[in-house]
């Protein structure tokens, strides 16, 4: 092994190579020394402050950050205008994940199962590039899409819809004056935006089931709707969940996409950035960011109980 | 089981492709329309005019040029630590191995936001102003694990038997990692490389806290966005965007693939 020692002058180098095979240990340490304080001490060090901060509260008379324990500030988000934030931002995420998991699983399923030469990698190609494409063109896309003057609103008219288009935005909830300021905007962006993250996941989970089974299912005479809810979907939930707790946690951060398209009530992220910008209100904007933490810590603990992890 | 795709699927995936597809194309069209205040469709006529003005814009300019300069300095740092954190993970078993995967992956799976606000207040808290360093540490941050995932799955294809060969003739631990190792993990790196470029090129979320008053083109869209003044601009830079984006993710396609064939498979 150390046959370079042989070497009747050994370089420096040569000696340095040596020390280094002896001690893989310290190698190990050089090698971890600067990941680990970046990610560690910046990174960590950063999230740490935040989240100290959250136990501090904001003086109401003067403003400025009171430096003592206090729950006080978690107490906040129990007002009923905030839990309302939570809540929406919660039903928004539930919805955009079923929604996304609903379109994405033809498209995995292809991809993964009948995609076969270019097409597979047309197929690759075609998830991989709207995933990486900008996520601010993609909602600007959206912004030109549903828009007044826009595309849909224009198809909507031209197939003689408008009326149907009117009565589905007079409806309490999902409606608005116009598509870009309705949840129904937002939502679907959402989707949009997150839709890839929940291809990749669930196609890689499909293309690990193996067919026989399938032609098993089908021998013992299920029909395809039977293998697909027996068989096929038990298969792929590790995948499903996978891809769920991107498109879940990434609606819960998100504070652009509401901003732009959507009605002016708050989602989570917009809390957390107005709280800490406008209001400057560091300790809820900090309160506010432990909710989408915890849900998600919460979530991942459920998707381990439920085996997501081992099956992947 | 038959081996033909059910009309349903076919049809089902053939749209939802289309769904993910179209959008993005019709940014095409508008960059040439010749309607300039609203979003008219079907575009009234089409021009070439709108590339010219975007050509003359001074603060396009300083946004891409400040975007390209933090996206390569942020990827020169990623590489640098994704490929240790990686090395060090997969060649070794080693007390918090795991704990470091998760650190790696933490600043991607947390929303943008808390990354965002945590630095900020970190910045504030040790009174670091706000500067072009500023956005790159937050940008080098989450382009770690781009570099880390790709290094890490070439590592682990890298057979250990190559390495001690390399040894065994003699070559010393340098030597062995110049013509034995980075030749077998340059191209995931260069891969790597890409999708942080990418990433940190098209970043938003993050960039909004970590920058003062310099903008990077997306901080440029996005005011863009919330207050449209020059849409035919943000159109043409919309659709540069696009193909910024669309040329490095099919390259870093084919590097991997082809990666797919790296020495000493059979593990």
């Amino acid at each position: 092994m150390n046959s370079v020692v042989a070497s009747t002058s050994p370089s420096r180098l040569a000696r340095l190579s040596d020390y280094a095979w002896r001690h893989p240990k310290q190698v190990l340490l050089v090698m971890l020394i600067l990941p680990v304080l970046w990610l560690g001490v910046v990174y960590l060090g950063s999230l740490a402050t935040l989240l100290i901060q959250s136990f501090f509260s904001i003086d109401e008379f003067s403003g400025l950050i009171k430096h003592e324990w206090t729950l006080k500030t978690y107490q906040e988000l129990f007002v009923p205008a905030n839990l309302d934030i939570i809540l929406r931002t919660l039903a928004m995420a539930a919805l955009v994940t079923m929604a996304s998991a609903i379109l994405a699983f033809p498209i995995a399923y292809y991809a993964a199962r009948y995609a076969k030469g270019v097409w597979k990698a047309l197929f690759y190609i075609g998830i991989m590039l709207p995933l990486w494409s900008s996520y601010l063109v993609k909602i600007y896309a959206w912004k030109l899409i549903l828009a007044r003057e826009g595309i849909l609103n224009w198809l909507f008219t031209s197939l003689h819809l408008d009326g149907l288009l009117n009565v589905y935005l007079a409806l309490p909830v999902v409606g608005g004056s116009s598509l870009s300021v309705s949840y129904t905007g937002t939502f679907l962006v959402f989707v949009y935006v997150w839709l890839p993250f929940m291809i990749l996941p669930l196609q890689a989970a499909l293309e690990r089931v193996p067919s026989s089974l399938l032609e098993a299912s089908a021998d013992l005479g299920a029909s395809a709707w039977q293998t697909l809810r027996y068989v096929l979907l038990p298969l792929a939930l590790p995948g499903l969940i996978a891809g769920s707790i991107f498109t879940f946690s990434l609606t819960l951060g998100d504070y652009i996409i509401p901003q732009i398209i959507g009605s002016s009530r708050l989602f989570i992220g917009q809390a957390v950035y107005m709280q800490q910008g406008t209001a400057g209100n560091i300790p809820l904007a900090a309160a506010f960011s432990v909710v989408p933490i915890v849900i998600m810590g919460i979530y991942l603990w459920l998707a381990k109980r439920a085996g997501a992890f081992n099956a992947l | 089981m038959h081996s033909k795709a059910p009309w349903g699927l076919k049809i089902a995936a053939g749209l939802g492709l289309a769904f993910l597809h179209l959008p993005i194309l019709l940014i095409f069209v508008y960059a040439f329309t010749t309607e300039e205040k609203s979003y008219q469709w079907p575009p009234p006529g089409f021009t070439l005019k709108w590339f010219g003005v975007a050509w003359e814009r001074s603060d396009v300019w300083e946004a891409l040029a400040l975007s390209l300069k933090v996206a390569s300095i942020s990827t020169l740092i990623a590489l640098v630590l994704g490929t240790l954190c990686a090395a060090a993970v997969s060649r070794t078993r080693f007390f918090g191995r795991e704990t470091i995967s998760l650190l790696v992956i933490l600043p991607i799976a947390l929303p943008g936001i808390i990354t965002g606000i945590a630095l900020r207040s970190a910045f504030n808290l040790a009174d670091i102003p706000f500067s072009f360093w500023t956005i790159v540490l937050g940008h080098a941050t989450f382009c770690i694990v781009v570099v880390y995932n790709n290094a890490v799955a070439r590592f682990r294809r890298l057979s250990g038997s190559l390495i001690e060969a390399s040894m065994d003739l003699g070559a010393n631990s340098f030597q062995t990692f110049r013509y034995v190792i980075l030749p077998n993990i340059a191209t995931a790196l260069l891969a790597g490389g890409m999708l942080a470029f990418a990433l940190s090129f098209d970043e938003v979320i993050v960039t909004t806290f970590t920058a003062g008053q310099q903008s990077t083109l997306p901080i440029w869209m996005l005011e863009e966005l919330v207050r449209p003044r020059q849409r035919p601009v943000t159109n043409v830079v919309a659709v540069l965007v696009v193909l910024m984006t669309v040329l490095p993710i099919i390259a870093a396609y084919y590097l991997t693939r082809d990666g797919e064939h790296s020495a000493g498979q059979g593990k």
